[in-house]
């Protein structure tokens, strides 16, 4: 029994325990200093750890990775253009871009709970496309709409041509704004301690979360929507709220993200986002249908180190620094594509065992 | 009276064949209508325009042909396409770097990549028959993780000819490799058709033509037959005494092989070889086409591959021309983005029994 447990122990954390093994078989490769490594992942920590967070509440609900937690990052990301725009610095600025944004966001999780609960069964499938479907849509906002209908004044935002944002927007004024807000240095790494702080809140009210109505809700529709159903939940409204809460928490990270990276990649800083965030919360060892705030942090620490340590590395061994650059986006994809094979075969084996007990058990009656 | 109830019947049937078309078939339908009508207008000349669909319709004609066999084993739609595409690239670069020539190296490109998708292709297949019921999120990772593994191989692989790596380094693999020399238009020069501005590819077409009709063919035999009964109800076919697993192994591999093929009829049509991050997203346009040509999840005839390419390609080189000429507003990147993942997520959202 014992042996059995352990075997399972090693193949539900086969891919954290992977991943300290290629750090730390890179970390002394790549010949960066421990210090800088490690101001590095905390910097990344402060930068990261609230988009992933919003991953956590569909896969309570049973919906999955949450491809979709892109849409909320656009949302973000038009807000703080807006706030640009107008001129609102600092942390001010900042909490007028997450107000901007919110009602986008939860606009955009709407239509997005509304078409995956057209699609059941297919949720990460149908999610990821609409991340591309809503790009669409966000290139014809920022591209064509921003200048002659949405006004855009300053032409350090706007194209030459006269409509259209820039590729790259400044956010020096907000830069590193709340990271610095309760400076804090431990012998000689910086500690972006009112990011942690809004962190740790938004981790207790997950906690706080789980334990609400609502929250118990989803689980159960995360576990079994018929029997969800039967026992009185409104299956379809809990999912819908899931996706809006996380989208709405996604456009809020992606302001956190974007104030600690110091400028707006217009076209392309949501796209990436989503899956390097799921990627990285994979590797703290959640599943598809699993996950905890725990998985998070372990995730960005190890994600993250190999991505710091894996093109040095990979410049040092190869003499080529483009192998190491390919080689951790191949690991990103790779450990997505393995967690979700992972989370298929679980799911059939689980079924087919089911069905067995249940032949099993008519057995018996008839026996 | 009776003309009351004969004009309800009518309106009635022409509903129901709006339905069975679906509307956004139809509007895409009537925007490329509208856009040929105006074209002439703004001062774009027409034969062009249609040379162009035609061309591209021989270029991306096979890439879509390749989602066919999985549609019908239930396996989805082959989001996973880039690994057969990539067969498809190891065989184009191994013909060029083993010194094949002009149109045999298409053949020999052709030849050395089978082998490629065959193995690639049974691999696949073998994941995919564990994980029944996921298939296409999980190919679309598969697609993923190769192209990204492939990022390091065309590195790293000792490729020598000079005419495809680095000229300064002498090694790796460069993004772009013109086929000048080698297999440009090699299908398209066949038999070519020239009036006026109106140029037709004929032998491309061809190419195509035999291809889709072997599919066709293989549709109607035992084993095509048994595909679509897989694809429909699995549970019957397995009661029936079809092995459920191999009919879609082998769906599995003919896609991918079609795939090879279909990136190698991309690429003489072209003219270049794209490597490195090329065939990331190549699977989208494809799976879209086939699904604006009237397939489904889990339903797709060659009919839908052929109307469907040409709708998707007509919009994709129409559109810029037309809209450049009329506003001066080159919107056409936008619209493709919003028409082919609209589609793709109309049709997965519509609810298709057989799948789970």
């Amino acid at each position: 029994m014992s042996k059995n447990s352990l075997g399972d122990y090693l193949r539900r954390f086969s891919v954290p325990i992977m991943f300290v093994i290629i750090c730390v078989i890179c970390a002394p490769i790549s010949g960066l200093s421990p210090s800088y490594l490690i101001n590095e992942i905390v910097t990344r920590m402060g930068r990261n750890a609230f988009l992933i967070l919003s991953l956590l509440i569909p896969i309570m609900a049973g919906m999955g990775l949450n491809f979709s937690m892109t849409l909320g990052a656009m949302a973000g990301e038009i807000g703080l253009i807006l706030v640009c725009d107008w001129q609102i610095v600092s942390i001010p600025g900042m909490v007028l871009a997450m107000i901007i944004s919110i009602p986008i966001s939860a606009l955009l999780g709407l239509f997005c709970g509304k078409v995956l609960n057209m699609a059941k069964g297919r949720e990460m499938i149908t999610s990821y496309i609409i991340s591309f479907f809503i790009n669409g849509i966000y290139q014809l906002i920022v591209l064509y709409l921003m200048g002659p209908v949405i006004p855009i004044k300053h032409s350090t935002i706007k194209l030459p041509r006269g409509y259209g944002v820039r590729n790259t927007v400044s956010l020096l004024s907000m830069r590193q704004k709340l990271d610095n807000l309760i400076p804090l240095t431990i012998a000689g790494v910086k500690i972006p301690v009112a990011t942690f702080l809004v962190v740790f809140v938004l981790c207790l009210v997950i906690i706080w979360f789980r334990k609400t109505k609502l929250g118990q809700d989803m689980r159960a529709v995360g576990q079994d929507m018929e029997v969800a159903r039967d026992a009185g939940i409104n299956v379809e409204r809990t999912r819908i709220i899931s996706m809006v809460l996380s989208t709405v928490l996604a456009g809020i990270g992606m302001i956190i993200y974007l104030q600690n990276m110091g400028n707006i990649a217009t076209y392309s800083s949501h796209s990436q986002i989503g899956m390097f965030c799921i990627a990285a919360l994979l590797v703290g060892g959640a599943s598809v249908d699993k996950a905890s705030i725990g998985n998070v942090f372990l995730g960005i620490v190890l994600f993250h180190t190999m991505f710091i340590v894996a093109p040095k590395a990979g410049t040092v061994i190869t003499g080529d620094s483009m192998i190491g650059e390919y080689f951790r986006v191949f690991v990103s994809y790779a450990v997505i594509t393995v967690a979700l094979i992972m989370y298929e075969t679980n799911k059939r084996k689980n079924k087919s065992k089911e069905s067995q007990q249940l032949a099993l058990e008519q057995e018996n009656a008839n026996g | 009276m009776s003309e009351q109830t004969q004009k309800n019947a009518f309106n009635e049937r022409i509903r129901n064949a709006a339905q069975e078309f679906g509307l956004p078939r139809l509007i895409i339908t009537g925007f490329l209508v509208l856009l040929l009508v105006v074209s002439p207008f703004v001062g774009a000349d027409l034969p062009t325009q249609i040379s162009n669909i035609i061309n591209r319709f021989s270029w991306n004609g096979v890439l879509v042909l390749a989602m066919v066999p999985m549609v019908h084993s239930g396996c989805g739609l082959n989001f996973g396409l880039p690994l057969g595409i990539i067969s498809g690239l190891l065989g184009a670069t191994l013909s060029i770097e083993l010194g094949f020539t002009g149109a045999v190296s298409f053949v020999m490109a052709a030849l050395l990549a089978t082998p490629f998708a065959l193995v690639l292709g049974t691999v696949y297949g073998w994941l995919l028959n564990k994980i029944k019921g996921g298939e296409m999120m999980i190919a679309t990772y598969v697609g993923f993780s190769s192209v990204s593994l492939m990022c390091m191989m065309w590195l790293l692989l000792p490729y020598h000819s000079p005419n495809m790596v680095w000229g300064m380094a002498g090694k790796g693999l460069r993004t772009t490799i013109s086929l000048e020399g080698y297999y440009t238009q090699a299908l398209a020069k066949i038999l070519q058709i020239n009036i006026g501005n109106l140029m037709i590819p004929t032998g491309a077409i061809l190419f195509f033509i035999v291809l889709a009709f072997a599919m066709w063919a293989f549709l109607h035999t035992k084993t095509g037959t048994a595909m679509t009964a897989v694809g429909s109800n699995p549970e019957f076919a397995r009661s029936a005494g079809i092995n459920v697993d191999k009919i879609r192994l082998i769906s599995v591999v003919m896609s991918t092989w079609l795939a090879a093929i279909g990136i190698l009829v991309y690429e003489q049509g072209f003219g270049f070889i794209q490597l490195y991050m090329a065939p990331f997203y190549m699977a989208l346009p494809a799976v879209s086409a086939i699904l604006i040509g009237g397939a489904s999840v889990n339903k797709a005839s060659i009919m839908n591959v052929i109307i469907g390419t040409i709708l998707f390609q007509g919009i994709v080189t129409m559109t810029p021309t037309v809209m450049n000429n009329m506003i001066h507003l080159d919107m056409s990147e936008v619209i493709r983005i919003i028409v082919s993942n609209g589609m793709i997520l109309y049709a997965l959202t519509r609810k298709t029994e057989g799948t789970k």
